[in-house]
């Protein structure tokens, strides 16, 4: 998977492309650790390039909002396709992290 | 191998022999279910209420046990071999350890490389010794520790290890071994087939011990539940999983911590905003004395909290809501800081401080923080708005998504049982995953060594299966099948023998020492009732049990009847009062030396057994010298005690028990694989 990074209004965007599954997750979360300690808590993950997201991705998501959250930010998904929907609403972590429908609506509502 | 012990080979039942099953079951529970009618009808005296009940009460417990073994093995199921793996299927094999020696989990690392199918292994050390990791790194095995992040949070013990592990690799599935099963090569060929299936979770093996002689005085191989038990759960999609031997999907683990994960969050949020309303009043009202700035934060603080509930009832996103709150929090808190910090300077500058004593921000909450014995002066000086915001502080560390109080938000294998393997099960099962019982004996381990090893270790099974049938009972959990909770809640029910036990240890003393009677008499037709039962339930373990030694088990069962009472009591302990269980960790080591005989241990049993004996003499006295016992009522209780004495021996047998030495042989041979 790609992970491309860019920042607007003082947030991170995130792209991700690609499998979003058990063995891409580790980097996301990687990534995500190293944006928060550079000093940018307040992140958007954008799906819209993500084809298929697993459990494990969830997961690194989830990892990445524990993160942003203790350093005083937050994390935010945007733009999630249909198979990232179904996965979210499966297991219910869409309670938790519902997705913006885009990256500006991610941005804007801060 | 030792000498004399059964081959490794796993016994499986022919169709013929599950169709006389069936019919001889069937047979055995009419028996039963006619002789409990009149036990409870016709046969209990009364005036003996207090034997008499718990008697009939632990026939009855019996019989139900006997019912879900009829529902257990009516299905066995006989997979044979597993199809053709997909190709391209990854595997972590994790060799689990905590304080075992370096040359025994070594043993077990090096033989799971030499597995055939592609795979990673990894050493997952909870004990961080850095002689096991210089070990694993100069045979090039990947070696895993708990991260930074578990340091002062429960650790979670074995739970904890794999789901420390599960987010440090990445394979599709993942076999578990401990430290002692020592795999053969073909145990991923062999079973990672069934994954074919798309909803197939868990995949479990035998469970073999190649340190056990032919007699097994200490019950260590389970065949029948190696065997019929596991079979049969597995024909009702229940095979369970036994926390070694065995495969696991990764995607199906990861999915239970998602779910496990927003569950959790859900019901700390809610008991945190809930649990609020009274801390706040509390707040408000020391801050209402004379400090209008507090009094007026607290209040937008609590506005905040009832908005935060009325947005999570109209189904507002957990995340969304809780960052709102924080924000109302902050902005709330600030004016009254930003007021208290010029104070508080103020003050330390009247004490003595200088700037350098530097009060900080809570970089969670952005609620300053100072010294301890700084706060420590401010406090004795009454700055009560400090305390109130303290209270604040620690809600809004509550109502948030974080999971704060865990080392990891998302834990994949169960946390609420010291037995996380058959918690996890259960919670696999309720999400609507399969798991596959492969009855091939394709890695052997180490059993306890001698009985206090033993006893710890059946302890620590009864403890955590009783904690999971009362934290989550399988009766009633969303998701199961009917025949699924019927499979968890046989296992649970057959924990709960040691009080049936009680009952069947001190009926006959009573009747052959004081002539307490629990039956109206023990005359023709107790024997025309109960003897047909009796037999046809012999029948029943003689068919499933054809070819593997199930008697240690029977014996066992009720033999260990003060370790089963005691897991019962702690178990309840535990989960209604909070009381401390205590992780013990089975040793895969017998101690040195000589060890003496273990009286402390077993000393209940012999006890009965006196108690038992003594009972016999003074039947048999009374019976010749009074009219107070009938000739009947001394026959059946007489033999009555012999069996119960037979069966309790197996203890005495445990307890002289000392372990052969290990093979020469094979000594050479763990030589040469650790070097």
């Amino acid at each position: 998977m790609q992970i491309e990074q860019s920042e607007r209004d003082g947030v991170v965007v995130l792209s991700t492309s690609g499998r979003f599954n058990m063995m891409s997750a580790p980097r996301v979360k990687t990534r995500i650790d190293e944006t928060v300690a550079a000093g940018s808590a307040r992140i958007v993950v954008d799906l819209s390039e993500v084809d298929f997201i697993d459990s494990s991705g969830l997961g690194a998501l989830i990892g990445g909002l524990k993160t942003a959250r203790q350093a005083g930010g937050d994390l935010r998904i945007a733009a999630a396709g249909e198979q990232v929907v179904t996965v979210l609403k499966l297991t219910n972590l869409d309670r938790i992290l519902t997705p913006f429908d885009t990256v500006e609506d991610a941005i804007h509502e801060w | 191998m030792l000498d004399g012990a059964p081959s490794a080979e796993a016994v499986s039942t022919t169709p013929r022999r599950l169709f006389a099953l069936r019919i001889v079951t069937v047979l055995s529970l009419l028996a039963g279910t006619v002789y409990l009618v009149w036990r409870w009808g016709w046969s209990v005296n009364w005036d003996y209420w207090w034997i008499a009940v718990p008697l009939v009460l632990a026939e009855t417990y019996a019989l139900i046990d006997g019912y879900l073994f009829g529902f257990t093995i009516w299905r066995i199921k006989r997979r044979g071999a597993a199809p053709p793996p997909s190709p391209d299927a990854t595997v972590d094999v994790f060799v689990t350890t905590y304080n075992e020696p370096v040359d025994l989990v070594m043993t077990t690392a090096l033989a799971a490389l030499e597995i055939t199918w592609p795979h990673q292994t990894y050493i997952l050390d909870d004990g961080a010794r850095p002689e096991m990791k210089a070990a694993a790194e100069a045979a090039g095995i990947g070696y895993v520790t708990r991260t930074d992040d578990w340091a002062d949070r429960p650790r979670h013990a074995k739970a904890g290890n794999l789901n420390n592990a599960l987010l440090q690799t990445s394979g599709e599935f993942l076999m578990i071994l401990d430290a002692d099963q020592i795999p053969k090569p073909e145990i991923l060929d062999r079973t990672l087939g069934w994954f074919d299936d798309p909803e197939m979770a868990l995949v479990q093996t035998p469970q073999w011990f190649s340190n056990v002689s032919a007699s097994d005085p200490l019950g260590s191989q389970a065949p029948l539940f190696y065997g019929p038990i596991q079979q049969g759960k597995d024909g009702w999609n229940a095979a369970f999983f036994c926390g070694s031997n065995a495969v696991i999907r990764r995607e199906a683990l990861m999915r239970l911590g998602v779910t496990g994960y927003v569950k959790a969050v859900e019901s700390a949020v809610r008991a945190a905003l809930e649990a609020s309303e009274r801390i706040l009043a509390r707040a408000a009202r020391r801050a209402r004395k004379g400090d209008i700035d507090t009094a007026g934060a607290i209040s937008q603080v609590r506005e905040g909290v009832r908005t935060a509930l009325a947005d999570l009832d109209d189904g507002a996103a957990y995340g969304d809501v809780t960052f709102r709150f924080q924000s109302t929090v902050r902005t709330a808190s600030r004016s009254v800081v930003d007021r208290d910090l010029a104070g508080i300077a103020a003050d330390l500058a009247e004490l003595g401080y200088t700037d350098e004593v530097g009060i900080t921000a809570d970089p969670e909450t952005g609620i300053p923080m100072v010294q301890e014995d700084v706060l420590h002066e401010l406090t004795t000086r009454d700055l009560s708005p400090l305390a109130a915001l303290e209270e604040v502080a620690q809600l809004m560390r509550k109502v948030d998504v974080t999971r704060s109080d865990e080392a990891q938000p998302v834990m994949p294998m169960a946390i609420v049982s010291v037995t996380e393997d058959m918690a996890t099960c259960m919670e696999l099962h309720a999400a609507g995953w399969k798991s596959a019982y492969h009855h091939e004996i394709l890695a052997t381990g180490l059993a306890p060594e001698d009985v206090g090893t033993m006893l710890k270790q059946r302890l620590r099974w009864a403890q955590g299966t009783l904690q999971v049938l009362l934290k989550d009972n399988p009766l009633k959990k969303r998701g199961l099948t009917a025949g699924q909770r019927l499979m968890y809640f046989a296992t649970m029910w057959s924990y709960l023998s040691g009080f049936a036990a009680l009952a069947y240890l001190l009926a006959p003393v009573l009747y052959l020492t004081a002539g307490v009677l629990p039956v109206h008499a023990y005359g023709l037709t107790f024997l025309a009732l109960f003897t047909p039962y009796f037999l046809l339930n012999q029948l029943v373990f003689g068919i499933v049990g054809y070819g593997v030694r199930t008697w240690r088990g029977h014996q066992y069962s009720l033999a260990l009847f003060p370790i089963w009472i005691k897991a019962c009591t702690t178990a309840v302990g535990n989960v209604w009062f909070g009381r401390e269980l205590g992780f013990i960790v089975t040793p895969k080591v017998r101690e040195g030396g000589r060890q003496p005989f273990p009286w402390r241990l077993i000393w209940p049993q012999l006890l009965v057994m006196v108690l038992l004996t003594l009972a016999v003499l003074s039947g048999v006295v009374q019976l010749m010298t009074t009219d107070n016992l009938s000739v009947i009522g001394v026959g059946v209780n007489t033999i009555w005690v012999l069996y119960d004495l037979i069966v309790l021996s197996v203890i005495i047998e445990a307890a002289l028990y000392r372990a052969p030495e290990p093979d020469p042989i094979e000594d050479v041979t763990n030589e040469e694989l650790v070097s």
